[in-house]
């Protein structure tokens, strides 16, 4: 007979469970590896918050003592040097991002459907090629991507960070085992009663997809808002920067009135993607039990 | 017979023609922008192209002179290399660790938020912080901590020592990539099933590690294989990372990766034919990479 160890106690589920010596290490020491983990973005909150005397303490410190909005205030109002206001380079993100998001939730979802639901030539071979586009690096068709969007035109507007970002690979392939779960009857009966295709699409279809739908936003929300890439070949226009190209500027300057500016911007570039994971975390998490290839 | 022929052409055009509607704007510039330019980048690559002129072919001019007399272009891709290798296996298994341990901890949603955090932000969005930590003097955290600690005298030059550079890189990106594959890895095992892991239990597995190995790990192979070309396609794209760390070029080239030597080529000398040259290469060697794993883990035989 084994001799149970440790402390009993009731859990959520009602099993009985036993609170152990290495239980309790366990938790520390994943509790010290997370907090490890959280560091550079604590950093982040508390730098942004700091007066600039603070931030040039020597030694240097890690918290703020006198949390101070001054250096919003700096980012918005005050910052000089910089040709374009930063609120400039806000709306470009925000514009662009939201954008592609919508356009991206759209053109995936309506391939899904069409590719799972309805008779394509070659559907294979089309989800084959999807499959590939997600075993190469993105940087491999950045040149004849620039001669593309270079001969229709589009460098140096939004067109270039929006349209050659709206067919992702990847994106189709999880939608697609999503689609794959709506019940075909369930789309015959609304046929049958005389229902446009449109119609299904946008009342059945869309509905029934979003816990993925939520996860394609984030994903695409995050990939976009942080893409530096992108813009840094495109975009020559000062007006039209996004935030990482201003971020970059605004780092890079060396003056010291630029530190709290640039710990400022660096927490505004963060927050809103933090902000979307939260908020959808939950689909986020059961969507991606189907992210696997078999 | 025409008409026939006519009839099952229509008819044809009828049965395909809802989905070909649906599939459409997403093939279109599916082929524009993804497939295309690899065919144009293939072409190129055997070409000399300045973007002025029109390309002239040159055979494979362009890849003998990337393996044979590039110098930089050999320490590109050993550092893309040595990066890959030790930063791919890490991160791949710290987030299946750290997917399993907190699957299983209490309080696993608010760990698995902190733990997938860093993969929502970017090495430009968090270069402030890089600059603060990584910086190579004693005003720097980790040089301040190490001396505080009595570990070092002389600060360390992180991002400025070619010897330090790549490990500042590797160190960055594992805090930034691990994200997605953690959250596929704890995704994939909320999904095991219970009973297999109870039918094991009557069957004699008798510790975590024998249960790990014969019950779980059998049941998340698409998330790992999926964990693995996600890994790769990453490790070979490393380029803001190191162009936030030790800028471009790096000293000694010591942060030099396939992706700032194709930029450079493509983007500051506008030499297109040369540059498409090194992204095939890297194409062939994220694609063969992938082609590999998917041949030794998939399911479909």
């Amino acid at each position: 007979m084994s001799v149970e160890k440790g402390l009993r106690i009731r859990l959520r589920d009602g099993k009985i469970g036993r609170v152990t010596f290495g239980k309790v290490i366990g938790f520390l020491l994943l509790s010290a590896v997370a907090a490890f983990m959280a560091l550079p973005l604590v950093y982040v909150v508390t730098t942004a918050l700091k007066p600039l005397n603070e931030l040039f303490y020597f030694p240097p410190r890690f918290f703020v003592e006198q949390p101070t909005l001054k250096n919003f205030q700096d980012l918005f109002l005050a910052l000089d040097g910089l040709d374009v206001p930063f609120t400039r380079s806000v709306f470009n993100s925000v514009f662009v991002t939201v954008v592609v998001v919508v356009l991206v939730i759209i053109i995936t979802c309506m391939a899904a459907y069409g590719l799972v639901k309805h008779k394509v030539p070659c559907g294979n071979l089309i989800f084959s090629l999807i499959l590939m586009g997600m075993m190469f690096s993105p940087y491999v068709i950045q040149i004849p991507n620039y001669l593309i969007v270079n001969g229709l035109g589009m460098v140096d507007s939004y067109w270039a960070l929006i349209i050659p970002k709206i067919a992702v690979a990847y994106n189709l392939f999880l939608v697609r085992q999503f689609v794959q779960q709506i019940p075909d009857p369930f789309l015959e009966a609304a046929r049958i009663d005389g229902a446009g295709e449109m119609h299904i699409f946008f009342k059945i279809v869309i509905p029934s997809l979003k816990p993925v739908i939520a996860t394609l936003a984030v994903f695409s929300f995050v990939n976009n808002w942080n893409d530096y890439f992108t813009p840094l070949i495109f975009i020559q226009d000062e007006a039209l920067k996004t935030l990482p190209l201003a971020m970059q500027m605004i780092s890079s300057g060396n003056s010291i009135a630029r530190a709290g500016a640039a710990s400022a911007a660096t927490f505004i570039m963060v927050l809103p993607t933090v902000l979307i994971y939260v908020l959808m975390q939950k689909h986020v998490v059961d969507s991606m039990a189907h992210s696997g290839i078999k | 017979m025409q008409s026939s022929l006519q009839g099952s052409f229509l008819k044809k055009v009828n049965t395909y023609k809802t989905g070909v509607l649906f599939v459409l704007p997403f093939l279109v510039l599916y082929v524009i922008f993804v497939l295309a330019p690899i065919v144009v980048a293939m072409y190129l690559s055997l070409t000399d192209y300045n973007l002025f002129e029109a390309p002239s072919f040159v055979g494979l001019t362009n890849y003998q002179l990337l393996f044979m007399d590039d110098d930089v272009f050999i320490t590109a891709v050993s550092n893309t290399a040595v990066f890959a290798v030790i930063s791919g296996p890490i991160g791949l298994i710290a987030s299946f660790l750290f997917a399993w341990i907190i699957n299983k901890a209490p309080m696993s949603k608010f760990f698995s938020l902190l733990f997938y955090a860093p993969s929502l932000t970017s090495a430009i969005a968090m270069s402030v912080v890089w600059m603060y930590f990584f910086s190579p003097d004693r005003y720097g955290l980790i040089n301040n901590v190490l001396f505080n600690l009595g570990i070092i005298n002389e600060p360390i030059l992180w991002n400025t020592d070619p010897d330090t550079i790549l490990l500042v890189i590797i160190i960055i990106s594992i805090w930034l990539n691990m994200g997605s594959g953690f959250m596929v890895f704890l995704a994939g095992l909320k999904n095991t099933s219970q009973e297999l892991q109870e039918a094991g239990q009557i069957d004699g597995i008798g510790n975590a590690l024998q249960e790990l190995i014969y019950i779980i790990l059998p049941q998340i192979r698409p998330q790992i294989l999926f964990g693995i070309i996600n890994g790769v396609v990453n490790a070979f794209g490393v380029f803001d990372i190191a162009l936030v760390v030790a800028g471009l070029p790096s000293p000694d080239y010591a942060g030099h990766t396939i992706v700032a030597h194709l930029y450079d080529y493509a983007f500051i000398r506008y030499e297109m034919g040369y540059a498409s040259a090194i992204s095939v290469v890297l194409f062939l060697f994220t694609f063969g990479i992938g082609q590999i794993a998917m041949k030794l883990l998939s399911s479909k035989e």
